[in-house]
């Protein structure tokens, strides 16, 4: 069941052809607004090019979070799924993941070429790979929060980044700190595990309280 | 939702009559009126004599002059803006939990008053900040996660107002204040896990604090006169909220009629 509806997600998401990966194109173009805007010079670029590709990212994230719920709450599918037997935690958890799977998956696989662009050091590289990994699916359980407790808003996109852009902030500054390190040279590990614990803690609250929200738009 | 709406009722049911004594509006009322002139009294001293020791009787600092009198301002200021989100969780958790009527009631009217502390720290710490250390701002981690609060609180306002119903208003904002919590562990502990440009804690022990009593004495009555001064403020604004209540549960008896 759980499968079966991210499979669902999944194949909704290819349906919908290019608007699915509006994500990726996102941020590709913010990424390359920055040498255009700060100036093409490779030593200032390699300086920046960390915190240009996560803040990019995490936009990125943001800009999809306000369809997560809001198509199923309209059509109804919501209710359905809230009726049906996978408890309401597992199917925030569904799509949660599949919203991942659609953004910050391609988002982590873009990012190296975006890094190359920005003259980042192959020692950045992977380490940036790795913190988006562990830094992109905290980010979509953080903001199905905010998605699950604006889905019955009308103007609820808005509210979403005031909501969960606070929250956002520990990531980026572990995630930027992890590249930086790497790129300085002065140990990853540090960073890196407060991000993979903070995604074990999100794996099991995020779902709590986006269910609790899911919960109280259907009383 | 049949099954879940009477389950709700009855918790419902069991927290108005069993558990919890102020959760009746009117004995609330009774107390709150009681209790405001003393507050409002216990204010005014406080922050008198807090600002005449701190001021006139406490000796100028060996380093920065009688500049640093503005720690009796900005240290309450940020302990209260971290106490009321504290406030507002807890109450966020029995509204949550009991659907206990008045602790949202208490949580939807300090969180204004927490922005204020917040904005209020910020402020006088910016001030504080331009002849210390040269700067009116710094990206340091407990400024960072000060204003990441002051977006908390700001966040949680705006969710509060977005909802038609007051009570799902009341639901969803509890929700974001308790995700929110872990904000609260950061900014206390920012100064001692990072190695950053603002000073640790000063009153971290109790025996022996890096300040003296000439100055512990001020800053004690200052916080002291703070929290006076939120209970003060939030009698009030809880006493709007009841009364915006009844008025609008009377308006909608007044349309189904």
């Amino acid at each position: 069941m759980f499968f079966r509806l991210v499979g669902r997600e999944l194949t909704l998401a290819v349906r919908g052809g290019i608007g699915s990966l509006m994500a990726v194109v996102f941020f590709v173009l913010a990424v390359t607004l920055f040498p255009l805007g700060v100036g093409p010079e490779l030593g200032l670029l390699s300086r920046i090019a960390p915190g240009v590709v996560w803040v990019a990212a995490l936009l990125a994230a943001l800009l999809s979070l306000d369809r997560l719920f809001v198509a199923d709450h309209e059509d109804g599918s919501l209710e359905l799924l809230m009726l049906g037997a996978l408890p309401l935690e597992f199917v925030v958890l569904a799509k949660t993941a599949a919203h991942w799977l659609t953004t910050g998956l391609p988002l982590a696989a873009a990012a190296p070429v975006l890094a190359i662009l920005l003259n980042m050091s192959v020692d950045g590289l992977v380490v940036l790979v790795v913190s988006l990994l562990l830094g992109t699916p905290l980010l979509s359980l953080i903001g199905a929060v905010g998605a699950a407790l604006t889905v019955s808003l009308r103007r609820g996109g808005a509210l979403i980044a005031l909501l969960v852009l606070p929250l956002y902030v520990p990531v980026l500054i572990f995630g930027v700190g992890a590249v930086e390190g790497a790129v300085l040279d002065v140990g990853v590990r540090a960073n890196l595990s407060i991000l993979a614990g903070g995604l074990v803690g999100a794996l099991v609250l995020g779902p709590l309280a986006a269910a609790a929200a899911l919960r109280m738009t259907a009383e | 939702m049949a099954t879940r709406a009477t389950g709700a009722t009855r918790r419902a049911k069991a927290g108005w009559t069993s558990i919890h004594f102020f959760a009746n509006p009117a004995r609330f009322l009774r107390a709150a009126r009681a209790v405001y002139p003393w507050a409002a009294a216990a204010t005014a001293a406080l922050i008198a004599a807090g600002l005449v020791l701190g001021l006139y009787v406490a000796p100028p600092d060996y380093q920065q002059g009688d500049a640093y009198r503005i720690i009796f301002v900005h240290v309450p200021a940020a302990w209260m803006s971290l106490f009321v989100y504290v406030v507002i969780a807890l109450c966020s958790a029995a509204g949550l939990v009991w659907r206990h009527p008045l602790a949202d009631l208490v949580a939807r009217s300090s969180a204004p008053i927490g922005a204020a502390f917040t904005l209020i720290t910020l402020l006088s710490g910016s001030l504080w900040g331009q002849p210390m250390w040269g700067t009116w701002w710094v990206w340091d981690a407990r400024l960072t996660s000060m204003l990441v609060l002051l977006f908390l609180y700001l966040g949680y306002i705006a969710l509060h107002a977005a909802f038609d119903d007051p009570a799902k208003g009341a639901r969803a904002a509890a929700i974001l204040a308790l995700v929110g919590v872990v904000n609260v562990p950061i900014v206390k502990f920012s100064v001692d896990w990072w190695n950053t440009l603002h000073q640790p804690a000063t009153i971290s022990k109790i025996d022996s604090p890096s300040i003296d009593s000439s100055m512990v004495a001020p800053l004690l009555l200052m916080a002291a006169g703070f929290m006076a001064y939120y209970l003060t403020v939030l009698i009030p604004r809880v006493r709007a909220e009841i009364a915006r209540r009844r008025i609008r549960n009377l308006r909608l008896a007044q349309v189904s009629r």
